[in-house]
């Protein structure tokens, strides 16, 4: 069910985001959300693609170190309070999240939430019962 | 009283008797050693040379080197020349590739290398009036131990603070008034410094002089300690494989280190072909001890590369001088006074699952060594996550401490970004060069 996210691994060097975001523009693909963590040496950045296989592949023949992590995605209406009940839902289950970044959409009411935590299945199954709606791969290919 | 020479009859003996002194020592060395060191005895055998051949110093060309190697080979006791109830204690070198070179002494070996550290602080102008603040490490290290030796066997009010503890040591120093100091040269600026940040300015601090050794400086660090303290700042040369500080020291005119000849003969050699060098000539110092009775050295090949001189020195001391090694002639680098040789970094990255792509860099700040490694990760997925990369960088970095003695900052990177030449990675990048340091 989980929603692939590339990770980029960036030294804090002068030109790496040109190279990053020229690779994945020529390859026709578009970006539907990032999020960059940084330390003073490093940065790793984070996005959610409509491609990611071959956001891989373009990113790593352009020189890029990249991986892929599952991430959990959900989809929640674009309206207060949303998130605050996601968050809740997995705090009462204990579950921790180690990030989580949010996007939204133009033509829909939703907003999407892309939440890192350490079990996806068991933080997917714990969502669903409790009336959220998961994201995915088809949905970003389609947004 | 201030003396000029610790040891007047062998600092100022004629240079025709020193030698006469190093042909009888040198025949009864070779002697000894060839019948109570299997390994230096078989390596003699195997170049066909036999004591009797040994006639004088001139023979010294026939006998076969020791290098760093052998003494790993022969670690820990395979170059030991007594029993073991003879030695009273051991000191050692950081480590290569997990073995370090240990060295052992009798009290007579503890005597001789004290004696000689006695002449360098005598020859820097110390004397039984002075207090003598000993800031090396004590320990295994050879620094704290030997300067500790030196200053008792001159008589000062010695001081024997070890290494670290910044603020201690400054208390002290005001305190208890010390004259002299012995440190290594970042240390005796870094002293400067934080006496200049407490507000003190050079006249405050009771120090005439100082003994810095154990890493590379230059005349302009020299310059720089002298002004920050208000003292005068000499150098000193050793190797734990010799006994440690004092094998060589400088005197008052500051121009390079005298070498103790009755206890050591010093040749130039070509590091490449073996061949002895005219003195003069820019090559790899070799050492033999003519004393030692634990840990014999004949012609042990120190790496270093400088140039000897005999040229009448003002201070009247007849032994010839070497000038600070101008490098070096294996890949060992010194950085923070220890000594880091690039198989250890090797060897802590393939303990921990890495490949040795790597780089090391080098630079002097505020007149201290920064260490750096960057290290290329492998090509599978990398942790989505800076904190477990930090933790991975951490952990390899408490690894190299344990390995090296000091703590290299150690950054990751990604595969295949170290500029390579010829398919292998650019291992050194030495900034220190710009200020003139060589190793």
């Amino acid at each position: 069910m989980a929603v692939k996210q590339i990770s980029i691994f960036v030294e804090n060097k002068e030109g790496k985001l040109v190279t990053i975001t020229d690779a994945i523009a020529k390859a026709g693909i578009d970006i539907r959300a990032m999020s960059v963590a940084d330390t003073q040496d490093f940065g790793i950045f984070r996005l959610i693609v409509t491609d990611p296989e071959k956001a891989r592949e373009a990113l790593e023949s352009s020189g890029c170190f990249v991986s892929i992590t599952n991430v959990v995605g959900v989809s929640i209406p674009d309206e207060p309070g949303s998130l605050a009940k996601v968050v809740s839902i997995l705090a009462r289950y204990n579950i921790n999240i180690e990030y989580m970044y949010a996007f939204i959409t133009i033509s829909k009411k939703f907003a999407s939430v892309v939440l890192r935590v350490a079990d996806n299945e068991a933080a997917e199954k714990i969502l669903v019962e409790n009336g959220i709606k998961l994201l995915e791969e088809k949905d970003i290919a389609a947004m | 009283m201030e003396n000029k020479y610790f040891q007047p009859e062998a600092e100022t003996m004629p240079v025709e008797e020193i030698k006469k002194l190093q042909d009888e020592k040198l025949v009864k060395q070779i002697r000894y050693v060839y019948d109570n060191v299997k390994y230096y005895r078989d390596l003699m055998d195997k170049k066909g040379v036999k004591p009797e051949d040994i006639k004088g110093t001139e023979d010294l060309c026939k006998l076969p080197f020791l290098k760093k190697d052998d003494l790993r080979e022969a670690y820990p006791y395979g170059l030991l020349a007594t029993d073991l109830k003879d030695c009273v204690r051991i000191h050692s070198t950081s480590g290569t590739t997990g073995k370090r070179v240990v060295a052992f002494y009798t009290q007579n070996d503890i005597d001789m290398w004290e004696e000689c550290c006695a002449r360098a602080i005598v020859a820097a102008g110390g004397s039984s009036d002075d207090v003598c603040q000993v800031c090396y490490g004590y320990g295994l290290f050879t620094g704290g131990s030997g300067l500790h030796g030196g200053s008792h066997k001159v008589g000062c009010l010695t001081l024997p603070m070890s290494s670290g503890n910044t603020d201690r040591q400054i208390q002290f120093m005001m305190d208890l008034g010390s004259t002299f100091l012995c440190c290594t040269p970042s240390y005796a600026s870094y002293l400067g410094e934080n006496l200049k940040e407490k507000g003190y300015s050079p006249e405050d601090n009771k120090l005439k002089a100082g003994i810095f050794g154990a890493e590379p400086w230059t005349e302009e660090m020299r310059r720089d300690i002298e002004k920050a303290l208000g003292i005068k700042a000499y150098d000193i040369y050793g190797l734990t494989e010799l006994s440690g500080p004092g094998v060589a020291y400088e005197c008052s005119e500051q121009s390079g280190m005298h070498i103790n000849e009755d206890h050591f003969i010093a040749e130039i050699i070509d590091p490449d072909t073996g061949e002895v060098l005219p003195l003069g000539s820019k090559g790899e110092l070799v050492f033999t001890a003519l004393d030692k009775e634990a840990f014999p050295m004949i012609r042990y090949r120190t790496r270093d590369i400088c140039v000897l001189s005999r040229e009448k020195c003002s201070c009247g001391r007849t032994f010839v001088k070497m000038t600070k090694p101008m490098g070096r002639s294996d890949d060992m680098m010194i950085i923070r006074g220890v000594n880091v040789f690039p198989s250890q970094i090797e060897t802590v990255l393939l303990n921990n699952g890495y490949a040795p792509n790597y780089q090391i860099i080098l630079d002097r700040v505020n007149n201290s060594d920064t260490f750096d490694i960057n290290v290329e990760m492998g090509t599978e997925d990398f942790p989505d996550s800076p904190k477990i990369i930090t933790a991975k960088e951490k952990k390899l970095q408490d690894a190299m401490k344990a390995m090296l003695g000091i703590n290299p900052k150690i950054h990751l990177v990604a595969p295949k970004t170290i500029p390579r030449s010829e398919g292998k990675a650019v291992r050194l990048i030495d900034k220190r060069r710009r200020y003139g340091i060589t190793i």
